[in-house]
C-alpha cells in the first residue's frame, strides 16, 4: 500500500486501540503524545493541554479503566488499549451524574480544567462510591483549577454521590 | 511540544528476550522506556537528548508482586498504584507505600513504576530512601543472564548507576526481615505543597530497639546530595545508645558530614540541612513515643 | 423586593458545553492551510541586537519570517504609553522580549527552527529590582526610570508628628505572581490587504486588541475584527497581553497570506507574559495614646518591568487603596511605578490593591501593638463610617459598618475562642496555631473619571426566534458574565432565563462596552444591560406591538412581529456617570470609585516548627457587596480569589535569575492543589447599591486582597514572628525563627 510506505518513510506508525468504545487506527510518530493524537487525528478536543508535564490533569483520560495524563503517554503505548475521553463520559444527551452536579453546584467556571476534573471525579467514584472529604481531596489532587478554589468541585462530587447513591 | 518528534524512535519488542537482544545489539544505543512519567516531561521540554528508545510497558515478564517467607519481590514495572494496594506492602513496608502515594497524583501513580523511578536516578525521587532503609536488592538482566545486586551504592554519582549498558532492571527484592515488627519506621517527605510536590527533603529511617537501646538503625535521605544518601555513619553511631540529648547531638553531628545539600530553584542548602537535622531528631524522639 | 432571577443560583449558561468538553477554546479550532507561529525571544535582559544568524541546517525558504522591518504600521503595542515594540528592533529591554517570528505548517520543524535562530546581542547593564531602579544608578527608561507617580494629600501630615503619642514605621514587600490561567495564551489570525485583519483568541478585552491592531497595521477600524473564543481563565493575565500575541499572529498571517495560529506552551507563557507587580511599601503612622489615627505617610513603589503597559493604572489602584477603610484626617501617599529589565508586569486580579493592602493590614497590627491594643480594638476605633472621608477625600455615602463585618467574621470563625485556646496550647506544641484577620475595601469599576472616558455602550437585539440577545464586548472568562447578564435582562423584562442570549464578543457585532476588568462587568456593564433591555421593550411598546402587561410568549411574538415589519430591532444604552461622582485627576482627589465592597477575612494557620511549613487550616470570608446577583457564582468568585490569595502568600514564588523566571513550569511554580486549600466559608452581607443592577456592586477582585495579610497576621499570632514579606516560603520562616532565637 502506497500510504503505508509513505508512513514508514516518515517514521510514523499505526496503532490500533479503541477510543470511547469504537475501534480506532491512530497514526503518528511513535513518541507523539496521546493528547495530540486524540485532539488532532480524532478531533476529540475536549481533552485539554494545561502544562504538558503531568502536573495539571487537564489532559486526563482513562486507559484500560485507569486515569492517566494523556500528555505523558506516547502513541506507541496505546496499542491494544481501551481509551476513554471526556467525549465518552456522557451518553448522547444524558449527562453523567458528575457532569450534572458540576453544573448545579458551580463546579465549572472558565471550564478549561473541567473535562479533566470530571474525568478524575468519575474515576474517583468508580473506585470509591462513598468518598470522605479527604478521599475527594486526594482523588482530585492531580487536577489543578485556578478559578474555583475547589470548594464547589468538592460539593459537586458529594452531590453526585447523593444523586447516584441509590444506583450504586 | 518542543521536541522534534520525527527524530525519536520508540520500538515495541514482542518479549523481554527480544528487548534484551535489542539492548545487546548495540549497547548504549537503545534505552528502555517504561511509564514515561519522567521521559515524556523531558521530551515535551525539548530536553530529551537520547533519541532511541524501546517500550517495556507491555512486557508482563516485568510485572507482578511475589511473596515468599523471606522476600517480597516486585516486578520493575510495578506501578505506584499497584505497590500501595498490596496488603503485605502496606503492612510491612509502609514507608515505600507512603512514598508511592506521595509521588505525583493518581494519574502519575498509575503510570510511574518503581523500576523507572530507580533508573531515572533522580536524587529527588521519593522511593529510593525507603528502598535503602529496607535493604532492597535489584535484579539486573541482560542477554548474558541475570544477577542480583544490593540497591545501596547503586547510584554512584549524579545520574550514574552501577549497571552495564546492556542491562535492564527487572525486579526489586525486599527482605522481610528488614521490616519486622520490632522495627520502628519513620518516613517524611518535605515538599512545597501537600500533594504532587517534588521533594525538598525526603527522610526514611528505621530502628530496632532492645532494652531501651537502639540495637540497629538505618537512615537514608533524598534531595540532599547528588544521589540518594545512605547515612551509614549516622546510623552506626546510634548503635547501643539510648535516645537522649547527647545521642541526638552526636547523630546530627555525623549527619552534617554525610549530606551535601545545595541551593536550587526549589530550596536552599541551609534549609535542607536544618530540616534534615530536625527530622533526624524527630525520628529519634519517635522511637520513644 | 420580589425577584425571579436576581439573587437566584441560576446555572451557568455555557455549563453544559464546559462539562462535556464541547466548549471550543482557541486551540480546539483549526483552519484550512493554517500555519503555526513561534516567537524567537531575547536570551539577555538588556542589550543591542548586533546580528541575527540562521543555522543552515533548517530549510528557511519554507518559513515565513517576520522582523521589525515587516511591520506595516507602527511597531508598538498601543495602550497607554506607546513604548513597547511588537518586535524589538535595535534594543532589547528584557529577557524573553520578542525579536523575530516564524511560521510553518509543521509545528515540530517550527521548534527546531526556533532553536536554530541565534541572536547576537551586545549586553548593556541591566536593572533587576525596584530598589536598584529607584536608586537610579542606571537609567533604563525615560529620564528617571519612573513610568508614573502619584501624590495623594489629605489634611497636612507634616503637622502631626510633633503631637503624636506614637510614631510607628514599617516596610512591607510583595513578590511577583503568575496568573496561571490553565489555558495558555493563544490566537488565530487571518490577515491580508483586501479583507483586513481578523483575530480569534483567548482574551478579556477584544477592543484593546482592536485598538492595538489598528495602529500595528495602520488600517481603519472597520478593517480590524477581533473575536473572543471561549477563554480558559484570565485573572488580568489576558487583559493587555493578547494585544501582543494577536499582533504577532496577524503579522505572520499578513506576510504569509495564510491563517496563523500561535499557542504558547506553559513554559513560554510563564516566562514571557505578564505577572503581578512586585512591590515595596513604607509606612509611617502617627497615633494618639488612645489609638486614634492622626496621620499616615505612605510610600508605595511597584516594579513595572521593562515597559509601561498598564503600570500607571495598577499603581493608581494600589495608591488609592493604600490607606484602606480607615478614617484618618491627615494622609500623604506618594507612589511610583519604576522600570526594570524583566518582562513587563501587568494586570492581575486586584490590580495593585493586594500589594498595598497587604502592607497596610500588616502595619495596622504593628501600630495596634505599639499602642497596646488588640488588632481588632485598634481597628474598631478607626474604621471609616458613613459621612467620613477616604484618603482621596471621597465622602462615604453608604451605611458602611466594618465593625459588624468583624463581629460576623469572628463569630463564624470562632476567632476569640481559638485565639485563647491556641495561646494556651502553643507553649508546648511542636505545631503552633494562630488566627489573624484583615479588614479592607475594594473599589468597583474604573478609577475616578475612567468610566466617564470609556463611554461604554451595550446593545440588546431581538432575534428571529423571539429572544433577546445582549450585545456587549465583556467576556465570559469563567466569572459568569453570560449568566449574570441573562439574569439581569430576564429580570428587567420579566422574561424566562432561556429567552436571553448573550452574543459572542466580536468587534464586528458588539459595541464597545469596555474591558472585562476592574470588577466592572456586573456593576457598570450589567446596569447598561438592564437599560438596553428596557429600551428595547420601550420600542416594542411604542410600536404598539407589545402591551403594558405581557407574558413571555407575548414578548416573543412582539419581537417576531417587529422584525417582520421593520427588519431589525436593536437598542443601545450608554454609560452616564451618576451626577454626584466628582473626581479631580490633577490633584488625585475626590470620588475614586462609584462604590466599594467591604470585607473582613479571617485565617487560621498552623506552623510546623520541624519543617517551618505554614498551612492555612480554615478561612472565613465575610463581605458586603451590595445585592448578590447569583449566590453560587458570587461564592465561587470569593473562594477562587481566596485560593489565589493563599497561593500568593505561601506557595507562589517566582524564582528569578538574570531577569528570567527559571521556575517556569507548573512542577516548580507551585499553586495550591485540592489538598492545600482549607475549607473556605463565604458569607455575604447585602446592602443594595442604588446605581448597580438589582443593587449589585463589583466583587471580582475583592477576594484577592485579604488572604495575604490575614495569613501573616495569623502566623504572627501563632509564632510571635513579624513577617512582612510575601511569598513567605518555609526557607524564610526558618530564618525568622532563627533570628528570634539568636
Amino acid at each position: 500500500m502506497p500510504e503505508a510506505t509513505e508512513k514508514e518513510r516518515s517514521g510514523k506508525v499505526v496503532v490500533r486501540c479503541t477510543v470511547n468504545g469504537r475501534d480506532a487506527e491512530l497514526s503518528g510518530f511513535p513518541m507523539a503524545r496521546l493528547l495530540d493524537v486524540l485532539r488532532e487525528e480524532l478531533k476529540l478536543t475536549g481533552t485539554k493541554e494545561g502544562c504538558g508535564e503531568g502536573e495539571c490533569g487537564a489532559c486526563s483520560v482513562f486507559i484500560n479503566g485507569k486515569i492517566v495524563n494523556s500528555c505523558l503517554v506516547p502513541l506507541m503505548q496505546v496499542e491494544g488499549a481501551r481509551v476513554v475521553t471526556i467525549e465518552g463520559i456522557a451518553s448522547d444527551e444524558q449527562l453523567n451524574a458528575i457532569q450534572e452536579a458540576f453544573i448545579e453546584t458551580g463546579g465549572a467556571q472558565c471550564g478549561i480544567c473541567t473535562p479533566g476534573m470530571v474525568m478524575a471525579a468519575v474515576n474517583l467514584l468508580d473506585r470509591n462510591s462513598e468518598p470522605t472529604e479527604s478521599d475527594i481531596r486526594a482523588g482530585l489532587a492531580g487536577n489543578l483549577c485556578r478559578c474555583t478554589g475547589y470548594m464547589k468541585i468538592f460539593e459537586a462530587v458529594v452531590r453526585a454521590c447523593q444523586h447516584s447513591g441509590v444506583k450504586r | 511540544m518542543r521536541a522534534y518528534l520525527p527524530a525519536y524512535e520508540l520500538q515495541r519488542p514482542a518479549s523481554l528476550d527480544e528487548a534484551l537482544r535489542l539492548l545487546a545489539s548495540a549497547p548504549g544505543e537503545w534505552r528502555p522506556f517504561a511509564g514515561g512519567t519522567d521521559l515524556m516531561v523531558l521530551l515535551e521540554a525539548g530536553k530529551l537528548e537520547h533519541r532511541k528508545f524501546f517500550s517495556i510497558w507491555h512486557l508482563d515478564e516485568l510485572r507482578g508482586i511475589e511473596e515468599t517467607i523471606e522476600h517480597i519481590t516486585l516486578g520493575a514495572l510495578t506501578t505506584y498504584t499497584e505497590l500501595q494496594s498490596n496488603e503485605t506492602m502496606r503492612r510491612e513496608f509502609p514507608m515505600l507505600c507512603v512514598a508511592a502515594s506521595e509521588t505525583g497524583a493518581i494519574a502519575i501513580q498509575n503510570r510511574g513504576t518503581l523500576g523507572g523511578n530507580i533508573a531515572n536516578a533522580s536524587p529527588a525521587a521519593d522511593s529510593p530512601p525507603a528502598l535503602i532503609v529496607y535493604g532492597a536488592e535489584l535484579e539486573l538482566v541482560s542477554a548474558r543472564g541475570a544477577r542480583w545486586i544490593a540497591y545501596e551504592g547503586f547510584h554512584t554519582a549524579y545520574k550514574q548507576m552501577r549497571m552495564e549498558p546492556d542491562e535492564l532492571i527487572s525486579r526489586i527484592r525486599l527482605p522481610r526481615a528488614s521490616a519486622g515488627d520490632n522495627w520502628k519506621q519513620y518516613y517524611r517527605k518535605v515538599g512545597t505543597r501537600k500533594a504532587q510536590a517534588i521533594s525538598k527533603i525526603c527522610f526514611a529511617g528505621a530502628a530496632r530497639l532492645g532494652d531501651g537501646q537502639i540495637e540497629e538503625a538505618r537512615i537514608s535521605m533524598g534531595s540532599v546530595a547528588p544521589t540518594v544518601v545512605s547515612c551509614t555513619k549516622t546510623a552506626s553511631i546510634l548503635r547501643g545508645r539510648r535516645v537522649n540529648k547527647e545521642t541526638i547531638g552526636a547523630a546530627q553531628g555525623e549527619m552534617k558530614k554525610e549530606i551535601v545539600p545545595i541551593d536550587d530553584l526549589r530550596s536552599t542548602a541551609d534549609y535542607r540541612l536544618q530540616v534534615s537535622l530536625n527530622l533526624l531528631e524527630d525520628f529519634l524522639l519517635s522511637l520513644e513515643r | 423586593m420580589q425577584t425571579r432571577f436576581i439573587g437566584k443560583p441560576m446555572p451557568r449558561k455555557e455549563g453544559r458545553e464546559k462539562v462535556t468538553g464541547r466548549a471550543r477554546y482557541i486551540d480546539d479550532i483549526t483552519m484550512p492551510g493554517m500555519l503555526f507561529g513561534a516567537t524567537v525571544r531575547s536570551p539577555v535582559p538588556r542589550g543591542r541586537i548586533k546580528e541575527i544568524r540562521f543555522d543552515p541546517q533548517i530549510p528557511w525558504d519554507e518559513f515565513t519570517i517576520v522582523t521589525a522591518q515587516d511591520v506595516p504600521g507602527s511597531n508598538y503595542v498601543a495602550l497607554i504609553v506607546n513604548d513597547q515594540p511588537y518586535l524589538a528592533d535595535r534594543l532589547v529591554n528584557h529577557a524573553e522580549e520578542p525579536v523575530l517570528l516564524l511560521a510553518h505548517t509543521d509545528k515540530y520543524l517550527l521548534e527546531e527552527a526556533r532553536r536554530a535562530v541565534r541572536l547576537e546581542i551586545e549586553p548593556l547593564p541591566p536593572v533587576f529590582t525596584l530598589d536598584e531602579s529607584d536608586e537610579k544608578k542606571e537609567i533604563i527608561w525615560g529620564e528617571d526610570n519612573v513610568f508614573k507617580s502619584f501624590l495623594v494629600e489629605k489634611g497636612n501630615v507634616d503637622d502631626v508628628w510633633a503631637g503624636a503619642d506614637f510614631i510607628v514605621e514599617g516596610e512591607y514587600r510583595t513578590g511577583a505572581q503568575e496568573q496561571l490561567y490553565i489555558e495558555t495564551n493563544g490566537v488565530i489570525a487571518v490577515a491580508n490587504p483586501e479583507e483586513g485583519v481578523t483575530v480569534w483568541g483567548s482574551m478579556q478585552c477584544p477592543y484593546y486588541v482592536h485598538k492595538a491592531l489598528i495602529k500595528l497595521f495602520n488600517l481603519p477600524e472597520d478593517k480590524i475584527r477581533v473575536v473572543q473564543t471561549e477563554t480558559g481563565g484570565g485573572f488580568g493575565g489576558k487583559e493587555e497581553y493578547p494585544s501582543m500575541i494577536a499582533g504577532h499572529a496577524a503579522l505572520l498571517a499578513w506576510k504569509s497570506g495564510k491563517p496563523v495560529k500561535i499557542i504558547y506552551d506553559r513554559a513560554e507563557d510563564m516566562a514571557a507574559t505578564t505577572k503581578r507587580h512586585p512591590s515595596r511599601t513604607r509606612h509611617r503612622t502617627a497615633v494618639t495614646r488612645d489609638g486614634r489615627l492622626l496621620g499616615m505617610e505612605i510610600d508605595f513603589v511597584v516594579d513595572g518591568g521593562a515597559y509601561a503597559t498598564l503600570s500607571a493604572v495598577v499603581l493608581s489602584r494600589g495608591t488609592i487603596h493604600a490607606a484602606g477603610p480607615y478614617n484618618c484626617p491627615n494622609v500623604r501617599i506618594r507612589s511610583r511605578a519604576v522600570a526594570t529589565n524583566v518582562p513587563p508586569h501587568g494586570a492581575f486580579r486586584g490590580f495593585g490593591a493586594p500589594q498595598s493592602i497587604f502592607a497596610l493590614e500588616r502595619h495596622m497590627n504593628k501600630v495596634a501593638r505599639a499602642v497596646g491594643l488588640s488588632p481588632e480594638e485598634f481597628r474598631r476605633r478607626n474604621f471609616i463610617r458613613e459621612g467620613e472621608t477616604t484618603a482621596t477625600s471621597q465622602v462615604i455615602r453608604e451605611a458602611v459598618d466594618m465593625q459588624r463585618l468583624v463581629e460576623r467574621a469572628f463569630e463564624l470563625s470562632d476567632y476569640r475562642d481559638k485565639q485563647e485556646r491556641f495561646a494556651r496550647e502553643n507553649e508546648s506544641a511542636r505545631v503552633k496555631r494562630g488566627v489573624g484577620f484583615a479588614s479592607f475595601m475594594h473599589g468597583a469599576g474604573f478609577t475616578g473619571s475612567g468610566e466617564k472616558y470609556l463611554q461604554s455602550i451595550v446593545g440588546a437585539e431581538a432575534t428571529p426566534e423571539g429572544r433577546v440577545r445582549i450585545l456587549a464586548a465583556n467576556t465570559e472568562i469563567g466569572q459568569g458574565t453570560n449568566t449574570i447578564f441573562a439574569q439581569i435582562a430576564a429580570e428587567a423584562l420579566g422574561l424566562d432565563f432561556e429567552q436571553i442570549e448573550v452574543a459572542q464578543p466580536d468587534t464586528a457585532n458588539v459595541p464597545n462596552s469596555g474591558p472585562t476588568v476592574a470588577s466592572r462587568t456586573t456593576m457598570i456593564v450589567g446596569k447598561l444591560v438592564e437599560s438596553a433591555a428596557l429600551s428595547l421593550r420601550q420600542t416594542l411598546q411604542n410600536s404598539k406591538l407589545l402591551a403594558d402587561s405581557y407574558s413571555p410568549e407575548d414578548f416573543s411574538r412582539a419581537c417576531r412581529d417587529y422584525l417582520a415589519k421593520y427588519g431589525q430591532l436593536k437598542s443601545f444604552s450608554q454609560y452616564k456617570q451618576p451626577a454626584e461622582i466628582d473626581w479631580d485627576d490633577e490633584k488625585y482627589r475626590g470620588d475614586a470609585y462609584g462604590a466599594f465592597a467591604w470585607a473582613v477575612y479571617v485565617a487560621e494557620v498552623s506552623v510546623d516548627t520541624l519543617t517551618f511549613e505554614a498551612r492555612v487550616e480554615d478561612f472565613v470570608a465575610v463581605q458586603e457587596v451590595g445585592r448578590v446577583i447569583n449566590p453560587t457564582m458570587a461564592a465561587g468568585q470569593i473562594e477562587g480569589g481566596v485560593a489565589q490569595g493563599i497561593g500568593y502568600t505561601l506557595f507562589e514564588n517566582v524564582v528569578w535569575r538574570g531577569g528570567r523566571m527559571i521556575n517556569n513550569q507548573m512542577t516548580n511554580y507551585i499553586i495550591p492543589t485540592t489538598a492545600d486549600i482549607p475549607p473556605i466559608r463565604v458569607h455575604f452581607e447585602e446592602m443594595p447599591y442604588e446605581h448597580g443592577p438589582g443593587g449589585a456592586k463589583g466583587i471580582g477582585e475583592l477576594p484577592m486582597d485579604g488572604a495575604a495579610p490575614a495569613i501573616l497576621n495569623a502566623i504572627e499570632n501563632a509564632t510571635g514572628l513579624e513577617l512582612n514579606q510575601i511569598p513567605l516560603m518555609p526557607e524564610q520562616l526558618m530564618e525568622a525563627f532563627r533570628g528570634e532565637h539568636a
